[in-house]
């Protein structure tokens, strides 16, 4: 799925990453909490979150994330744009609640980690 | 190659600076990208525990030719117990700490998860000391 379909699913406003639209997303993840968002994505995932933190794009650095999607309609601060666009981290916002935004995606054929063919520690692992 | 830097307990404004600095680094000098990756994610809970638990210490990373050693040393209030500290779950954070995306019970777990090897020890009172090593991957022909 391309990040584009992402912002039309969930009818998300684009605050940085205009020019990424085209980037291919391999998976989702719904985390609230920083070390989930560590031990439970890879790479090129795309994250739903409602934890409005500079240290989300921290976290989505380290694990190389391909974009971040705010839901329940919050906005992050202008430092945490900054932040995110100077790294060329694309970042969304949606009005949709975390669950719906997830299910949206999911139907519309974007997959979890689960399907995720080299996620982190395997089934076992499942939060 | 040696990096090195200090860190503040309770500077989230800092916070995640040293093991993002570390990141980029290790990219700029050729480290493959999971490599990079997978010390980025140490140093930062490494980092991340001192910022929570303790008053300062240091994250220091060095760069061998087939490994990568992260150390984290802290004066703090220490780990009273260890086995306990490495359940996923189990977390001393506070409230305000949890209020802020951290405390889940997963950073030394995370940190065990993507390394090669583990060492932490600490004294109470006194502070924790984390050593963690990556293994680089066999270079082609070697």
């Amino acid at each position: 799925m391309q990040l584009r379909d992402v912002a039309r699913i969930l009818e998300a406003e684009v605050l940085t990453g205009e020019d990424k639209l085209d980037l291919h997303v391999e998976a989702g993840c719904g985390c609230d909490l920083i070390s989930d968002v560590l031990a439970f994505t890879k790479e090129r995932m795309l994250v739903l979150t409602g934890l409005v933190s500079p240290q989300i794009i921290r976290a989505a650095e380290m694990v190389d994330l391909a974009a971040i999607v705010f839901v329940r309609g919050k906005r992050p601060t202008p430092d945490i744009i900054d932040m995110s666009r100077e790294l060329g981290l694309p970042i969304l916002c949606t009005r949709y609640p975390l669950y719906e935004s997830a299910g949206l995606l999911y139907t519309a054929g974007l997959p979890g980690w689960r399907h995720w063919p080299r996620a982190v520690g395997g089934a076992q692992d499942a939060p | 190659m040696r990096l090195e830097y200090h860190v503040s307990g309770r500077d989230f404004q800092a916070a995640g600076g040293a093991a993002a600095k570390t990141k980029r680094a290790l990219r700029q000098i050729g480290i493959d990208a999971e490599t990079a990756r997978r010390v980025g994610i140490v140093a930062y809970e490494a980092e991340m525990n001192i910022v929570i638990h303790a008053y300062r210490g240091t994250v220091g990373i060095d760069i061998l030719p087939e490994r990568v050693i992260i150390y984290a040393d802290d004066e703090g209030p220490g780990i009273s117990d260890i086995a306990l500290a490495m359940q996923v779950g189990y977390s001393t954070a506070s409230e305000d700490i949890r209020e802020m995306g951290f405390g889940a019970g997963l950073g030394l777990p995370n940190m065990k998860r993507y390394s090669d090897e583990l060492k932490v020890t600490s004294q109470v009172g006194s502070g924790t000391s984390i050593r963690a090593v990556i293994n680089l991957p066999a270079k082609e022909g070697s």
